[in-house]
């Protein structure tokens, strides 16, 4: 596997942002009322995740290393009013669904962990993928969890109506409200990622294990953009194998 | 050797209250208002009492069967959580609504967290704010209950006593306290849910600090902002409606999730207090029993940790 191919499957199945990291979960509990929604606003990160990772690798022999957290949002703030403004006048309808949650974009951690963790020491190319990967992630996940809260909640899927409601006390489907509204979210999230840890349990026990995300082996956690959620337990068990 | 000298570590004394038997006697306390629910509503009522206890011992026995646990239904909570729940719902509630309302307390609120012991808010409860929230209008739509009927009054639906007195209607307190009104099917007859609750304070199992100190706040919160200075007959009638006694007695002194300090027990008895008050006389819905039984049982942790006794000896310290 060369090392595009690579950046994109770790972004999607090793470090998924929402099943496996747990990053941007805003916006994964907000917008994901619907598969549309949850769609659109993957994809706008998306593109503003590969825009701001190009960037940043271009230039980051240019940062200084001590403003270099500002300088990120500069970039990353630029690329999401450029997205705002193509999503208000292109997709009006998802700009009003997602409301607030555009310009929010700004401060997603996967964002800034990306560009702190990987574009910041990488060069452009793989740069560019790791982007697309965590981007196409993200949204596999928001997609996930939207299409799950849509036919709960509304029988539907991307808008089509699968499951008939009920009408006039006629067999049919009572839509469960609370899944669009956001208890649903956090059921929703919790199951799926019961469910993803469960596959991964089994696949462990057959003696193949998935990929697991690569911790911090290098201890070096002032450069680690995941050092706000990291338990340190990779760390720990590689120190034991050390004392023993 | 003989029996005298038998070396055995503590508890030496054991008591006869097991798990189970704590549950039955809830059970058989919660008899008279299921009865009077099933007479006053009619056959659909014991159908979703069946329909619910079973859908909850089911998913108990599935989620223990599936995730390779001990089986945990011989000791009955599910049986009472279900029964609960049931005695919760509005008696022309879909059966299927009835079954997810179960499904969600035993294996959502219950089980994930751990099972009996752990869940850290009341399961029924749990359950039927789940069925409040996702289908709020067959949650909400009470039938009239016999008596009415039988008096030719409208036959399919009418507002509670506690939603008429919201909108500022005079209610008739007599038939709240028999139990002659619309309502969930467990809650409408306050004589036969006190009948229950009497028989579990004489048998020991449910002390009264939580559900007197919640009235009494309740009554005091009622009096100074309902609206109706010291009219005691508004008292009485939010006294005797909705979930109110069902709620304080039953499900308030729920074991697990209420406070197990002594001076706990009676902040948790005023919390309740104020925060039924607010849902009812400020809040947007008529009741609010459910919701700030379940709000409080949340915490349930935080009162525990300041209110932990001194141990005897520990007086000066800190």
């Amino acid at each position: 596997m060369n090392k595009c191919t690579e950046r994109i499957y770790n972004g999607i199945v090793k470090e998924n942002p929402t099943f496996i990291l747990m990053l941007g979960m805003c916006p994964t509990l907000a917008v994901t009322t619907s598969a549309i929604n949850g769609l659109g606003m993957g994809l706008s990160t998306t593109v503003v995740l590969v825009m701001s990772n190009m960037l940043i690798s271009v230039l980051r022999n240019i940062i200084p290393d001590k403003v270099r957290v500002p300088a990120f949002i500069v970039v990353v703030a630029s690329f999401v009013t450029i997205v705002q403004f193509l999503v208000q006048g292109f997709i009006p309808s998802l700009y009003d669904s997602l409301g607030i949650y555009i310009p929010l974009i700004v401060v997603n951690c996967i964002i800034l962990g990306r560009a702190e963790s990987y574009a910041s020491k990488n060069s452009v190319v793989p740069s560019i993928f790791d982007g697309i990967g965590m981007g196409l992630g993200f949204t596999v996940g928001l997609t996930c969890i939207g299409i799950v809260r849509e036919i709960l909640g509304a029988g539907q899927i991307f808008g089509a109506q699968v499951l008939p409601l009920a009408e006039n006390g006629g067999f049919g489907y009572t839509p469960i409200t609370i899944f669009v509204l956001a208890p649903g979210a956090f059921f929703v999230l919790a199951c799926l990622v019961a469910i993803m840890n469960v596959v991964r349990a089994k696949a462990e026990k057959k003696g193949k294990p998935l990929p697991a995300a690569q911790g911090c082996l290098a201890g070096d956690c002032a450069s680690c953009g995941q050092s706000s959620m990291c338990t340190g337990k990779v760390n720990a068990a590689s120190e034991k194998k050390e004392n023993a | 050797m003989s029996d005298m000298y038998n070396v055995s570590s503590s508890p030496h004394v054991r008591s006869k209250d097991t798990t189970d038997r704590i549950m039955l006697y809830v059970i058989i306390a919660l008899l008279p208002a299921s009865l009077f629910g099933i007479y006053n509503f009619g056959l659909h009522a014991l159908l979703l009492i069946v329909i619910t206890i079973l859908s909850c011992v089911i998913s108990e026995w599935a989620f223990d069967k599936i995730t390779k646990r001990k089986d945990t239904i011989r000791d009955l909570s599910a049986v009472v959580t279900g029964l609960l729940l049931a005695l919760n719902l509005p008696p022309t509630l879909p059966w299927w609504m009835a079954i997810i309302g179960g499904v969600f307390a035993i294996v959502i609120v219950k089980c994930l967290f751990g099972g009996l012991g752990q869940n850290f808010m009341n399961p029924a409860l749990g359950g039927r704010c789940f069925l409040l929230i996702s289908f709020t209008g067959p949650m909400t739509s009470f039938a009239n209950s016999k008596y009415y009927i039988s008096q030719g009054m409208d036959a399919v639906s009418s507002a509670t006593p506690l939603a008429a007195l919201k909108a500022g209607e005079s209610v008739n307190t007599m038939d709240m306290l028999i139990g002659r009104i619309p309502g969930t099917i467990g809650e409408t007859s306050v004589i036969a849910v006190l009948i229950g609750a009497i028989f579990l304070i004489l048998m020991g199992v449910i002390d009264l600090k939580i559900p007197a100190t919640y009235i009494i706040t309740f009554i005091i919160f009622v009096l100074l902002f309902g609206g109706h200075g010291f009219d005691w007959s508004y008292v009485v009638a939010h006294l005797c409606g909705g979930g109110l006694m069902l709620g304080a007695f039953f499900m308030a002194t729920d074991y697990v999730t209420s406070p197990i300090t002594p001076l706990g027990k009676i902040i948790f008895g005023i919390v309740l207090g104020i925060l039924t008050g607010i849902f009812r006389i400020f809040g947007a819905s008529a009741e609010g029993v459910s919701y700030a039984i379940i709000f409080s049982n949340l915490l349930v942790p935080l009162i525990e940790r300041v209110t932990i006794p001194k141990p005897f000896g520990k007086g000066g310290e800190r």
